[in-house]
């Protein structure tokens, strides 16, 4: 439970931010690198600016950009991977190539080539993660979906002659809930890590604006004079993809023991 | 008892006051201590064979297991004796019982596919228990296994061993195993369903196998299956199980012919119901004209030449063993699969060949129930949905009206109120199976095709569905093609007959055509192979089947 | 003719090679997403019509697409990768040493991963649901939820600048001897180990524990083995190809994640080289290393797949 507290604890921040941040994203208030005083309660980063309301807009920044690419990046896969399994034939061998392909290019690579050459604005940054991960939920929607489409009461519905919407909304998704919604966590997970270390290189997130991995960026010349500035951001990041695990653990513990679910029944 | 065995001496082995306890985890409830073997007691000489009987979750293989002392998924031995030769085995420890165990005892699991590692050759795996406990070396080992390869009567048994498991097929594997535990020459072999997962015709070559070796080598067994024909077969005496309890220990002579309790009684007389057969009608309900097919384009036919008839109300058994093509036949009638030639016609029109082509009216008419029901449901649905659906689908019912009708249809299973709203998980296997004939009668088919609707199941349980389905023919005159490889059903609820072997029909007509002779050779394999509840029946079959390739 | 078994693995190579082609075309066009193109980029303020038109027809810039792709590729494969924009230096060169480095960087990096996850993995399945397995999973996830660099800062804080152990810059020269080499490397080689060692460490345990639950397990235990020889005769056979195969994913993945690691640490590698030309748009640069990194990874997931063919005894010896 810990980790819903938190984790709703970090979207009331994003949304609350411009209410609750003791100054603003980009005011220089203070002195470079102040440690932590009653006034600066986390300190001031490498221009002068109060930490603490950095990490408050940062939140928003953060969990906005995660939050669209992972929502792009399943329902793309989902759906896509879901109508290859239960139509089959040329559209899944096709799909079904066209992610292989993707899929062998290493991620970062991949996305640090593409932003060689596009801006980093955020619509390009929510596209460039939200496909290349919808990679990975197409393979496992697809494999989740084909599992269950050869199961005998698939071949019962289709028998009795229903269409396929009734089928992959009454037959399979049902059952393909409880490994859906744990990959929804892992995929929100990889795409908060992903967007930091892109920003972390100084590939994402521009100036002024940042979200936490480009924070780190900030401040990171200042860890080897044993300023802690750049590691709040880190432990941010760390705590935040923490909560969202347990949440998405418990997710798969609560539904596996549901009446009449697949996974200890 | 000692008398059932009917010998003198010390017993080899004497299980006492056995108990045998589990931990179950509910989903939503706390975890709870049960008992799976409650106060069991037997002995056995050595050279006898005791039958376990029971149905599933009787508790035999894990009595069985514990002559290994050995509690197979978290299960624990918490009270009682297994004496063997007088000193009993769960007071040495680990060390103590890996001594015992493959040397001194035996076990011969139920799947040889499963029991053997796909990475290593079979002889080094049938040589590895002797070995291990340095009972011989490697070359008297090896001599030995070819010994036995030769008396289980496995083809060239000297280079037998050097293939994997994956190369051989399902009864040579079973005999391979049998000689993996022959090898070291223990006291006690435990068969564990030996014979269960394989074909008729090949089960009759293994078991026989199996009692001449016990024959020769002087061997005690515990045989445990669920089959009291092939129990009989191969025991001296039986001991009847239930849910974990003894029900009836005596010499197989006496279960068979004079059981005691009512539970034995109802086992002993599984099958044997009577349905008188009908004459076949002059127009066919549904009728399979010289249908040809095969899968995925490829040349080999898997049905050749298919043509049968089924009347209204009526039931036609298909019968064959595996790869015979019953299934195939299936889901060309369901038009899963169009056939390259020939057709189905349905009350004297000819239906589309593929699914997508026909009428929901069509679809409705032709009903499938499976074999496997926790399958063939969705486990998300409740009941009421599973029945409902089709009242909905085909009907328009809904509402108030489906859920009277819904219950109504539980009533004609059997079943009473209170299960609308449950879940199949929560249903037994028998009730699960009951769900899915609801769930067919609710589109008030003409014809519905049983797919091996009963192989799953226990005998008492199967017998029950069985009853209920003529049951329901003669109520809602419906029709029935019922695909089994179990002749023991098939005598009983058959009107005309359809035997199959290798996609070809071999023999079709009335029941009592088909099964008066003179046969055909495969039909006649096929007939003289189901075990009867006879004794000495394994060795006149055996006979039988030495004179007829003699005469060839 | 060939056996089966080899025939499965040249498919599997002709795959990977295939793989490889279509990946040069990806990345090829992913950088020809550009708006505007190179010659723009590079001229910048004093870009005029004349200029442009010059530098685009030295470039090769006025071929099509088509053919600029092959003149890149047939490049590539003998090793001719061009010259950098921001410096015009060949590429190849620095390229050499900078993939040495890294590749230093990642031998070590699997040097002490790989066993340690196998062994860990091992101990987990024998104390299966203990104090200690819980544990091990408990630290696991925690690793995998961390950001690389969150790792990298708290390490380079307390070893480099509070304890003063290790230097906080990674800095290696040609003729460096071995023992500084290593030396050097501690740091981000214990951050790319953290990374990668929960997720082979579960797998590897998952892997172990399904083949533990197979029937063929039980019958060894009930030939009365002892479970060492249990576990080395009749389980790790069947359990190898699935660790390999979780092995060689993993090790692709380290791939990834040196770049990362040689920016926190300045170490320099392919994966520095790569993130400063990406920030100066340096076209060839990202292509060549883009292409290399590619080839190292789908390298290593054939080696993967080839490994899992040949473990499995049902196609090497076939009916």
């Amino acid at each position: 439970m810990i980790g819903l507290t938190l984790t709703i604890g970090f979207v009331l921040i994003a949304i609350l931010a411009p209410w609750i941040a003791p100054f603003g994203n980009a005011d220089v208030v203070g002195d470079v690198w102040e440690p932590m005083s009653g006034k600066f309660l986390l300190g001031t980063d490498n221009l002068g600016r109060d930490l603490l309301s950095r990490m408050i807009y940062g939140t928003r920044v953060t969990l906005v950009i995660a939050g669209l690419a992972t929502a792009l990046s399943f329902t793309m896969g989902s759906i896509l991977g879901f109508t290859a399994a239960v139509i089959g034939g040329w559209p899944d061998q096709w799909l079904s190539r066209g992610v292989d392909l993707l899929m062998s290019i290493p991620t970062l690579i991949f996305a640090l080539v593409v932003l060689s050459v596009l801006p980093s604005t955020i619509p390009v940054l929510v596209l460039v993660l939200g496909i290349l991960d919808s990679t990975r939920v197409f393979r496992l929607s697809r494999a989740v979906a084909a599992d269950i489409n050869v199961m005998d009461f698939v071949e019962a519905a289709k028998l009795r002659g229903e269409k396929t919407p009734w089928i992959v909304f009454s037959e399979i998704l049902p059952n393909a809930l409880t490994p859906l919604i744990s990959e929804l966590g892992l995929r929100f997970i990889f795409a908060v890590l992903f967007l930091s270390a892109l920003s972390f290189l100084g590939l994402g997130v521009q100036p002024p604006d940042a979200d936490w991995g480009g924070m780190v960026k900030e401040n990171k010349e200042g860890i080897v004079f044993g300023i802690p500035a750049g590691l709040i951001p880190a432990a941010a990041i760390a705590v935040l993809t923490i909560s969202v695990n347990l949440v998405a653990d418990w997710i798969l513990t609560r539904t596996t023991d549901l009446k009449g679910g697949r996974g200890n029944g | 008892m000692a008398e059932a065995n009917g010998a003198t001496g010390q017993p080899l082995l004497e299980i006492r006051n056995l108990r045998i306890e589990a931990t179950v985890f509910p989903p939503g409830e706390k975890p709870r201590d049960i008992v799976i073997v409650d106060n069991v007691s037997l002995t056995l000489q050595k050279g006898k064979v005791l039958g376990l009987i029971g149905e599933s979750g009787a508790g035999k293989s894990t009595i069985g297991l514990a002559a290994l002392g050995y509690g197979r998924g978290g299960v624990r031995i918490t009270g009682g004796q297994v004496l063997l030769r007088g000193i009993d085995i769960l007071l040495g420890g680990k060390k103590g019982l890996r001594s015992v165990r493959g040397r001194r005892v035996a076990y011969v699991a139920q799947s040889a596919a499963a029991a053997f590692n796909p990475s290593h050759r079979l002889m080094d795996q049938v040589v590895e228990a002797t070995l291990h406990h340095g009972l011989a070396d490697r070359a008297q080992a090896e001599q030995r296994a070819i010994g036995l390869f030769r008396k289980l009567g496995l083809p060239d048994p000297e280079t037998f061993g050097r293939r994997f498991p994956h190369q051989v097929s399902g009864g040579q594997l079973q005999r391979a195993m049998t000689a993996m535990a022959l090898c070291a020459e223990p006291d006690l072999i435990v068969f564990d369903e030996p014979t269960t997962a394989l074909d008729v015709t090949t089960q009759i070559d293994v078991l026989a196998s199996i009692k001449e070796a016990i024959r020769d080598t002087g061997v005690a067994a515990l045989y445990i299956t669920h089959d009291l024909a092939v129990v009989a077969q191969v025991s001296d005496a039986i001991m009847v199980l239930r849910n974990g309890k003894q029900v009836e220990y005596g010499a197989t002579g006496q279960i068979i012919h004079q059981p005691a309790m009512d539970y034995t009684r109802a086992l002993v007389s599984v099958r044997s119901i009577v349905h008188a057969a009908q004459q076949p009608a002059p127009t066919p309900l549904l009728e399979v004209r010289n249908v040809d097919a095969s899968y995925g384009g490829s040349s080999t036919k898997v049905l050749d030449g298919i043509s049968i008839q089924l009347s209204v109300g009526q039931t036609l058994a298909v019968v064959g063993e595996s790869g015979s093509g019953k299934s195939t036949l299936a889901r060309v009638m369901t038009g899963l699969l169009a056939p390259s030639r020939g057709e189905i016609v349905f009350e004297r029109k000819i239906l589309p060949a593929r699914l997508v082509d026909r009428s929901k009216d069509d679809l409705r008419e032709l009903q499938m129930i499976y074999q496997m029901a926790d399958v063939a449901m969705n486990p998300r649905h409740t009941v009421g949905k599973i029945i409902g659906r089709p009242l909905e689908f085909y009907f328009g019912i809904k509402g108030d009206a489906k859920r009277r009708r819904v219950q109504e249809l539980l009533d004609e299973i059997e079943m009473g109120s209170g299960y609308i709203d449950r879940y199949p998980a929560e249903l037994s296997g028998g009730q699960k199976q009951r769900v899915c004939i609801a769930r067919a009668l609710a589109a008030k088919p003409k014809l519905i095709i049983c797919d091996e609707v009963t192989s799953a199941l226990d005998p008492l349980v199967s017998d029950g569905i069985l009853k209920l389905l003529l049951n329901l023919q003669k109520i809602e005159g419906v029709a029935y093609i019922y695909i089994t490889h179990d002749l023991a059903t098939v005598k009983a609820i058959a009107d005309s007959i359809a035997v199959m072997h290798q996609g070809k029909v071999v023999r079709y007509g009335t029941r009592s055509e088909v099964l008066t002779p003179p046969f055909d050779d495969y039909t006649d394999l096929l007939l003289s192979s189901v075990p009867e509840m006879e004794i000495g029946w394994l060795e006149s079959a055996i006979e039988r089947r030495r004179m007829d390739s003699a005469g060839h | 003719m060939l056996s089966p078994l080899w025939r499965l693995v040249a498919q599997r190579v002709a795959l990977g090679v295939l793989l490889l082609f279509g990946v040069s075309v990806l990345i090829f066009a992913g950088t020809q997403l550009l708006p505007g193109d190179v010659a723009t980029a590079i001229l910048g303020q004093s870009a005029t019509p004349e200029a442009l038109a010059n530098l685009r027809r030295d470039m090769g810039l006025n071929d099509p697409a088509p053919l600029r792709y092959w003149y890149w590729l047939s490049g590539a494969m003998v090793g001719d990768f061009g010259n950098a924009l921001s410096n015009g230096l060949p590429i190849a060169e620095a390229l050499g040493k900078r993939l040495a480095n890294t590749l230093f960087l990642a031998t070590c990096a699997a040097a002490v991963s790989v066993p340690l996850a196998i062994i860990l993995g091992l101990v987990a399945v024998r104390h299966r649901n203990g104090f200690v397995d819980r544990v091990i999973s408990g630290v696991g996830l925690a690793s995998t939820s961390l950001p690389e660099f969150f790792v990298g800062y708290v390490l380079m804080y307390f070893f480099a600048v509070k304890l003063q152990w290790f230097s906080s810059v990674a800095t290696v020269y040609d003729d460096m001897p071995l023992g500084e080499r290593l030396s050097v490397v501690v740091l981000p080689v214990a951050v790319l180990t953290t990374a990668v060692l929960a997720h082979m460490m579960r797998m590897t345990r998952a892997a172990i524990l399904n083949v533990m639950q197979s029937a063929y397990i039980e019958t060894a235990e009930l030939k009365g083995l002892g479970a060492l020889k249990i576990i080395y005769r009749h389980a790790l056979p069947n359990a190898l190809a699935p660790i390999i195969n979780v092995v060689m994913l993993n090790l692709a993945f380290l791939v990834v994640g040196v770049v990362v690691v040689e920016v926190i640490f300045v170490y320099p590698g392919m994966g520095q080289y790569l993130v400063d030309h990406v920030a100066k748009r340096d076209v060839p640069v990202v292509q060549a290393c883009g292409l290399i990194f590619a080839t190292v990874y789908i390298g290593l997931n054939m080696v993967a797949d080839i490994a899992g063919v040949m473990a499995n005894p049902r196609l090497r010896h076939p009916k």
